[in-house]
C-alpha cells in the first residue's frame, strides 16, 4: 500500500464512510452490547453496513474495531479475544471493499482505550501502545489497509497509538475529537494537534478532526488545522447534527441536504477525506457523494458563513481575551 | 519570589483563603492540605472550613472549566487537591455533624468505561456536601437498581461518553418507572455526546453539562422538593 497520494490516486479528495455504532443500533444492536461482538455474531449485518456504504459511494470504509482493545472489550469480558474480533472486523471490511469493483480503502478504526494516561490515569504510554499494538495486529491480519486512530483528545494517546501503528509497520491517520470549547476535553486545540501529530515519526499519512459536537464545530477546527498546516492531507468526519431521542431511539437532528453543505463547506475549506461520524446514514453519506462529485471549488469558507449554513456552533470556543486566572504564586 | 516563599501561617483569614482559592485553581495538592490545617487551627469549623476556602475555590474552577479557559487535566489537578483538602475534613465533619445537603448513587452506564467527567461530578458533589455513592463504570440495570435499594439516595446519577452506550439511561429510566420508584428520585444525567432534549426525552430531572453544573442543578432540584414537601 503506497502512501497518501497512491490513496488519493490524483483525485482531491476521498470520501470516507459514515457512523458504525448507531447504524448497528439501527440494525438491532441494543444498548450495552459490545458493537465489536458482532464481528462475530452478526457478521451478515456489519456486512451489510459496509456495502450500503460503499453502495453509496465511499471510497473508504472503517471496520468495526473502534473499542476493540483490551481495555474496552474487559468491560465484556471479551479481553483475551481483541485480535481475534479486530481480525474479524477487518476481514469483513476487506471482503466488501475487494467485491465494490472500484479501489474501496479498508481503514483499520482504533478508538481511545478510555483511560486516561499517566501521570493523570493509570495508564502509563508503554502499556497503551502494547494496547494498541495489539488490536493493530488483529487489523492487519484481517486486511486493513491503515490504521485509523479517531476520536482522540490526549496528544500522548494520539502517539501512544501511532507508535503501535508503526511497531506493526502499518499506515495511520489521526484524528481528534474537538468537543470542548473548541479543543479536545484535554485542551488540545487543533492547531496543536496537527502540530504535535504531523512531528510523530514515521509521520501520520493525514490528521484530522471526528465527532466532537456539531457539524459546524467540526469544521471550525478544520479551518483551524488547514490554516496552521496548509500542506498536510486533513480528515473531516462530522457528527449529523445533534443527537435526540425519540420512541425509536436516539436519531441524529442532520439531514442529508445538511450534511451534502457540510461535505463541500468541508472540501472548501480544505479537507480532503470527507466523511461522517454519528448518525450519519448511507442515506446522508449518498448525498454527501452527490455533492462532492457535483462539488466546484468555491471560496474557503470563514466560520460566519459555516454557522449561516450549518447552524451555531454547540460549544464555542472561550469569549476573546479569557485566560487562567492570576495567581500570587504565579506572578511573584 | 519562589513559589515556597509563600508563607500561609503568615496571611490572616481573608488572605489565606484567597490564597487557597488560587492554590486549586493551581491544584497544589500540599498547600490544601496545609491551609486547611492552619484555618482548623484558628478554631475555623470544618464546614466552614469546605464551604468557604474548598467549595467556594471549586467554583471558581468550575466556573473556569464550563468557560473552556481550563479543561480536564487542570480540572483533574484542581479535584485532587479539593480531595486532599477534604480527607483531613472528612472525619470532623461527621463528628461536627455539619449540614447534609443529600445523598447521590452515580454511575457510568453499561459499556462506557469513561469516568473522568463523573468522577470530577463525584468531587464536586462531594465537596458541596453531599454523600455520594460511586459505582464506578459499566453498570447495569440490576446494579443501579440494587443500590438504590440499598442506600435509598436522592439523586441517580448517569454519565455516558459514547453516542453508542447513552440510550442505555433511557433503559435504566424506564425500569424505574416500571417499577414505581422514578418519582421518588432525581435523575441528573451527563456526558460530552448528551444535551438538554435528550435528557428530557429519556426521561431524566435534567442534563448537567459538567461537574459544576451538577452541583447547582442537585442543589436546585432538592431545593424545590423540599419546597414542595414543607408546602403539601
Amino acid at each position: 500500500m503506497g502512501g497518501i497520494e497512491a490513496w488519493l490516486d490524483g483525485r482531491d479528495w476521498l470520501l470516507a464512510d459514515g457512523a458504525t455504532g448507531t447504524n448497528l443500533f439501527a440494525m438491532g444492536l441494543t444498548a450495552g452490547e459490545s458493537p465489536e461482538l458482532w464481528n462475530e455474531t452478526e457478521p451478515a449485518r456489519i456486512r451489510a453496513l459496509h456495502q450500503a456504504f460503499v453502495d453509496a459511494g465511499a471510497d473508504i470504509i472503517l471496520t468495526n474495531s473502534f473499542g476493540a482493545n483490551r481495555r474496552r472489550l474487559a468491560l465484556h469480558g471479551l479481553a483475551a479475544r481483541t485480535a481475534e474480533l479486530a481480525a474479524a472486523a477487518a476481514r469483513l471490511a476487506r471482503d466488501v471493499a475487494d467485491r465494490a469493483g472500484r479501489r474501496v480503502l479498508v481503514a483499520g478504526s482504533v478508538g481511545p482505550t478510555g483511560d486516561l494516561l499517566a501521570p493523570l490515569g493509570p495508564l502509563t504510554e508503554e502499556e497503551a501502545v502494547a494496547v494498541f499494538a495489539e488490536a493493530i495486529e488483529g487489523l492487519k491480519a484481517g486486511g486493513a489497509d491503515v490504521v485509523w486512530i479517531e476520536t482522540m483528545s490526549a496528544v500522548e494517546e494520539m502517539r501512544a497509538a501511532a507508535r503501535a501503528a508503526a511497531a506493526c509497520a502499518m499506515p495511520y491517520t489521526v484524528t481528534a475529537s474537538f468537543d470542548t470549547a473548541g479543543a479536545t476535553m484535554m485542551g488540545i486545540a487543533p492547531a496543536a494537534m496537527a502540530q504535535a501529530t504531523l512531528g510523530f515519526r514515521p509521520r501520520p499519512h493525514a490528521i484530522g478532526c471526528n465527532c466532537g459536537v456539531g457539524a459546524s464545530d467540526l469544521l471550525a477546527s478544520v479551518l483551524a488545522i488547514t490554516a496552521a498546516e496548509p500542506d498536510a492531507v486533513v480528515i473531516a468526519k462530522a457528527n449529523c447534527g445533534i443527537p435526540t431521542v425519540g420512541a425509536e431511539g436516539v436519531r441524529y437532528s442532520g439531514t442529508p441536504a445538511l450534511m451534502a453543505r457540510y461535505a463541500a463547506l468541508a472540501r472548501d475549506a480544505g479537507a480532503r477525506i470527507i466523511g461522517g461520524c454519528c448518525g450519519t446514514t448511507p442515506g446522508h453519506l449518498a448525498a454527501m457523494r452527490r455533492a462532492l462529485d457535483a462539488h466546484r471549488a468555491g471560496a474557503r469558507p470563514d466560520l460566519e458563513t459555516v454557522v449561516a449554513e450549518l447552524g451555531p456552533l454547540v460549544s464555542p470556543p472561550p469569549r476573546a481575551g479569557a485566560t487562567r486566572r492570576a495567581s500570587a504564586r504565579r506572578a511573584s | 519570589m519562589a513559589e515556597d516563599d509563600i508563607d500561609l501561617s503568615a496571611l490572616d483569614d481573608d488572605g489565606l483563603v484567597a490564597q487557597m482559592h488560587d492554590d486549586l485553581y493551581d491544584g497544589l495538592k500540599e498547600e490544601i492540605e496545609e491551609g486547611v490545617r492552619i484555618l482548623l487551627a484558628r478554631g475555623w469549623t470544618p464546614y466552614r472550613v469546605l464551604t468557604e476556602a474548598l467549595v467556594e475555590g471549586m467554583r471558581i474552577v468550575g466556573e473556569d472549566f464550563r468557560d473552556g479557559i481550563l479543561f480536564v487535566p487542570e480540572v483533574l489537578l484542581s479535584a485532587n487537591a479539593m480531595k486532599a483538602g477534604m480527607a483531613i475534613l472528612k472525619p470532623l465533619l461527621a463528628e461536627t455533624g455539619a449540614p447534609r445537603m443529600g445523598k447521590m448513587v452515580i454511575g457510568t452506564v453499561k459499556g462506557d468505561i469513561h469516568d473522568i467527567g463523573k468522577n470530577l461530578v463525584c468531587m464536586m458533589m462531594e465537596g458541596a456536601g453531599f454523600e455520594v455513592v460511586d459505582l464506578g463504570i459499566n453498570n447495569s440495570v440490576e446494579r443501579y437498581l440494587e443500590a438504590i435499594a440499598e442506600h435509598s439516595p436522592d439523586i441517580l446519577g448517569m454519565s455516558a461518553l459514547l453516542t453508542t452506550t447513552m440510550p442505555y439511561m433511557k433503559l435504566v429510566i424506564d425500569t424505574l418507572k416500571e417499577r414505581g420508584i422514578r418519582d421518588d428520585l432525581v435523575v441528573l444525567v451527563g456526558g460530552a455526546p448528551l444535551n438538554e432534549e435528550f435528557a428530557r426525552a429519556v426521561g431524566a430531572d435534567a442534563y448537567c453539562r459538567d461537574a459544576a453544573v451538577a452541583v447547582e442543578t442537585a442543589r436546585e432540584f432538592l431545593r424545590r422538593r423540599d419546597n414542595r414537601r414543607a408546602s403539601a
